[in-house]
């Protein structure tokens, strides 16, 4: 059995001024999912009634108002209000779908190096008094990108596929930041009928070695490539398993005892089973 | 078809290939050494235990684990006698060690205190040597 620890609590990082949670979502390695995460939790929490701003902290590959749909409405971006040329007020481009989403674009024709730390650490401290939450969506690597995410926020989601790789990494990540984050692990692309072939690591695999409070598990689906197509994020479909999945990971982010739904192998068709006992793809 | 009888007779997965992949990746992550480094770690701590009893060199395991946020050093290191490898136990005392106190604290004495008369017994540094050879 996978273990599952009771989610951090919320009293622990907001002050008495009633601010809002700053967390950021993290990884190391690059194209495991971070900004697809990054707007189904800010999707899933807003639909609860929380209010999200999430920021695309990847400073020249900006790629959050993408996955959700929001790329023809983005007239001013981080580093606009990082210098000063707009209030934040201007940057902000709300949600279509959902009322109390919110997104800060990051800047596509600058680069990482230009966010100044303190400012960014400054900005993210104001909006906390005025958000639930405010998620922060850290570009790959370990370099200034990923210290000037991780400037402001109090809390860390890593995010890891079930890979060597992805697992070394956010392993080198959660090393980077310390316990002060109190990072929590969402995996990502697990596909459960590998993982029963012993051809996958597994959830256990994996956290047995990251020993880290578990968010939740999402499957590697089709209908991730889909929505994503569309600029939809699939936390909107609470009926389908993955929607809800993300339902449940927002459930424990803020606070509620609720199970991590594990994915299930999806049954094999006869034809399926027979053609993998005669030779089936080998890897 | 090979394949086919692997599956039948349950050869593990690439999971596995790849968990063990992982394990070893992080632990010279984490000890951030070469690993022939710590192959010389291991026999260096070999012939430090080796001066008090008899260790079994060639089933010596030293393993890494992490423990919440610490990397642990387990070692396993079969003890075959706790006699003295060089023989200076087992019953047959040395003359010498039976009339002198501890080697160690005898040692000690000798570095601190030998110019001066308050080790009556074996004055003489012959006589004082911990280790007899043999």
């Amino acid at each position: 059995m996978h273990h599952v620890e009771p989610a951090l609590e919320l009293e622990e990082s907001a002050t008495a001024a009633k601010l809002g949670r700053a967390i950021v979502i993290t990884s190391g390695k690059g194209g495991v999912g971070k900004t697809t995460t990054t707007a189904n939790l800010g999707t899933a929490l807003a639909r609860r009634g929380a209010r999200v701003v999430m920021i695309d902290a990847d400073v020249g590959l900006r790629n959050l108002d993408i996955v959700l749909g929001l790329e023809n409405r983005v007239t001013h971006h981080l580093l606009d209000v990082l210098e000063e040329r707009v209030t934040v007020d201007d940057a902000l481009v709300p949600d279509k779908h959902t009322e109390t989403l919110f997104l800060l674009a990051a800047a596509q024709s600058r680069e990482k190096d230009d966010v100044e730390t303190a400012k960014m650490q400054a900005l993210v401290t104001s909006l906390r008094e005025r958000f639930d939450y405010v998620l922060v969506d850290s570009p790959a690597g370990i370099e200034l990108g990923f210290r000037n995410a991780v400037a402001g926020a109090d809390e860390a989601i890593v995010i890891c596929t079930p890979e060597v790789a992805a697992v070394r990494d956010v392993d080198r990540v959660v090393g980077l930041l310390g316990n002060r984050f109190k990072p929590q692990l969402i995996i990502n692309r697990l596909r459960p009928q590998l993982v029963k072939k012993g051809k996958m690591l597994s959830v256990d695999d994996v956290n047995a070695i990251l020993r880290l409070p578990l968010l939740g598990v999402i499957a590697d689906e089709p209908e991730i490539i889909v929505t994503t197509n569309r600029g939809e994020p699939l936390a909107l479909r609470a009926q389908t398993a993955t929607g809800a999945a993300y339902g449940a990971i927002a459930a424990r982010v803020a606070g509620e005892d609720v199970a991590v739904p594990m994915p299930a192998a999806a049954k094999a068709s006869l034809a399926e089973r027979i053609g993998s006992i005669f030779g089936g793809t080998r890897r | 078809m090979i394949e086919f009888l692997r599956r039948l007779f349950g050869q593990p997965g690439s999971s596995a290939t790849a968990k063990e992949r992982l394990r070893l990746v992080l632990m010279t992550d984490h000890l951030e050494l070469a690993p022939e480094m710590v192959e010389k770690m291991k026999l260096d701590l070999v012939d430090v235990i080796s001066r008090f009893v008899e260790v079994d060199r060639e089933r010596i395991d030293v393993t890494f684990e992490r423990q919440d946020r610490t990397l642990a050093m387990l070692a396993n290191i079969p003890i075959l006698s706790v006699n003295r490898p060089n023989g200076n136990g087992n019953g047959k005392v040395e003359p010498e060690a039976a009339a002198a106190p501890a080697a160690a604290p005898r040692k000690r004495r000798r570095k601190k205190k030998a110019p001066a008369a308050t080790a009556p017994p074996l004055a003489g540094p012959p006589a004082a040597a911990p280790v007899p050879a043999q």
